[in-house]
């Protein structure tokens, strides 16, 4: 282990693969240290197995009812009860999972690349391209994000592909705003001008030299925005327009719960919690990240 | 041949002028040094030829061919620029390696590996710094990247700004060595920008003299040396610069 160890903090590594996988290993030793970062990691990555090994986890089955089962409270059996249909909310807790970790998936993948790229092209040519982007992302940051995502959702229809997609549409531009910002502080700097000079095309010094420089602040805010991505999709599915029924997602779920909050208050309470938890999750890993990839707070690589 | 001949050239930054008609040649093979004060626009000069300054007029021409008022390849080949601050002009997620190899493959010229070899040897940089990041080098070891990914297209011409004066005096001392010995190895042209007259003196045959955007004189460095410039400006800079070196 100790050589494996002294191979990956080398000062003078021998090749391309050492030196990157030397700074990746410094960068999750730094990562390690930081215990709320890592609450945050247990979490997220509980998330992702709960998310894939759904099947084996859940008790019972996620859609299944039974109505003489309907309204039990936290057993043995069902440990977080049961819903107004009798199916156990552990398990619909449980495949859950999924939809969200999908959702949020899909709109970081989706949204990040989007606002990167205009933000970075915004700020790298500027004048006129600068001003026509930025204003078509001004305008859909002058929207309120729920807003936004609900007018694209009833326009393309409830259901979960389109709640992803509005969602999508609504975070881009804070993306682009950052990228902007970004690429406007490195644009000036000598090492741009140093391969401008060499002859570089505006395509390789953007791809090349500047994105790599973004993509640190922004898988941090990416991180950071995940759990106000959980919230909106849960804010959609609450009022019916995000995942339909009888997909256990967990907006929807406390929307169900919502008539019996006062008698059976765990039919809306466990999915709650399930946000909240994975909410925070994604927050301390987003804060983790930020102390140690964000150049502000010093190289400590 | 001239390396370069600049005629009457007048550089804007918007519409405020910077330079009035500036003229000089420096012959190939030669160092030619631009002294003066800072806002006197010798970096601006050094701009305007790199084509990082590109509103200007009058002529300047490198190896006979005038410059357009932007970066191109062809160009690219023939001159390159060593920046004031290693610090700053190196990219701080790059290893050298990556540094001194995007040139070769902007340029698409094949054979990196023994190509970076080749260059970090003559720049005296040993062969364990290839995959260090800029952030585990110190100020001199940042410079000779510095100048050798100005040096692997193998350029005929440098353009050199104020490449000691972010460096501590001892360090300062083996750059002006190295640059000095690349100059005879290579045959190299270097047009430098400096305020530092001993440094002109030690690396230059030539120097130019500016104030407020004019060339007061041109001037041998013999005359720098003998104390004989003529220009009354030029002989406060170098009564100026000799007392500073003696406090």
């Amino acid at each position: 282990m100790a050589t494996t160890r002294d191979w990956l903090l080398d000062d003078s590594p021998s090749s391309r693969l050492q030196a990157r996988l030397g700074r990746s290993y410094r960068l999750s030793h730094a990562l390690a240290r930081n215990p709320l970062a890592m609450v945050g990691a247990i979490i997220v990555l509980t998330l992702i197995l709960v998310a894939l090994f759904a099947p084996w986890i859940a008790t019972h089955s996620p859609i299944g009812q039974d109505l003489a089962m309907r309204l039990k409270p936290p057993s043995w059996d069902n440990w977080m009860g049961t819903d107004e249909l009798g199916r156990d909310i552990w398990s619909r807790v449980v495949y859950g999972a999924r939809i969200t970790l999908m959702i949020v998936a899909l709109v970081a993948v989706l949204a990040a690349p989007v606002g990167l790229i205009v933000g970075a092209v915004a700020g790298y040519f500027g004048g006129w391209t600068d001003r026509i982007l930025m204003g078509i992302t001004d305008i859909f940051l002058s929207m309120p994000k729920l807003i936004l995502a609900l007018a694209f959702v009833a326009a393309l229809g409830p259901g979960i592909q389109n709640a992803i997609i509005a969602i999508a549409i609504a975070t881009w531009p804070g993306y682009a705003r950052i990228a902007r910002a970004e690429t406007l502080t490195i644009r000036n700097s000598e090492f741009v001008a140093a391969v401008e000079l060499q002859g570089a095309s505006s395509f390789r010094v953007i791809v090349n030299h500047i994105l790599p420089l973004c993509t640190s602040s922004m898988i941090i805010r990416v991180t950071l925005d995940m759990a106000g991505i959980i919230l909106t999709a849960a804010g959609l599915g609450f009022i019916g327009l995000g995942a339909q029924p009888p997909l256990p997602e967990w907006g929807a779920m406390i929307s169900r719960g919502r008539s019996f909050i006062l008698d059976q208050w765990w039919v809306a309470t466990m999915p709650g919690f399930a946000i909240v938890i994975v909410s925070l999750g994604f927050c301390f890993l987003g804060d983790g990240l930020r102390d140690v990839l964000d150049p502000k707070h010093g190289d400590r690589q | 041949m001239n390396a370069l001949a600049i005629d009457n050239l007048d550089i804007s930054y918007g519409d405020s002028k910077v330079t009035h008609g500036i003229g000089f040649n420096v012959a190939e093979g030669e160092s030619f040094a631009l002294v003066g004060e800072s806002g006197s626009g010798k970096t601006t000069v050094l701009k305007a030829i790199a084509g990082m300054a590109k509103s200007w007029t009058g002529s300047i021409s490198v190896f006979g061919a005038p410059r357009s008022h932007g970066i191109d390849r062809g160009f690219a080949k023939q001159c390159q620029m060593v920046f004031q601050d290693p610090y700053g002009s190196l990219h701080p997620r790059k290893t050298v390696d990556a540094t001194l190899s995007e040139p070769l493959a902007i340029h698409g010229i094949g054979d990196s590996g023994a190509r970076v070899d080749e260059v970090m040897q003559s720049v005296g940089l040993d062969r364990r710094f290839r995959f260090r990041f800029p952030h585990q080098l110190s100020g001199g070891q940042r410079q000779r990247v510095a100048i050798a990914r100005a040096l692997i297209l193998k350029p005929q011409m440098l353009l050199l700004d104020e490449p000691t004066s972010a460096l501590d005096v001892s360090v300062q001392a083996e750059i002006l060595n190295l640059l000095k010995r690349l100059r005879r190895e290579q045959g190299l042209t270097y047009l430098m920008v400096t305020h530092n007259l001993p440094v002109v003196s030690f690396l230059c045959d030539r120097l130019a003299v500016m104030r407020h955007g004019r060339v007061v004189e041109i001037a041998d460095v013999d005359q720098l040396k003998r104390g004989a410039l003529v220009d009354p400006y030029s002989r406060e800079l170098t009564k100026f610069s000799a007392a500073h070196l003696q406090n």
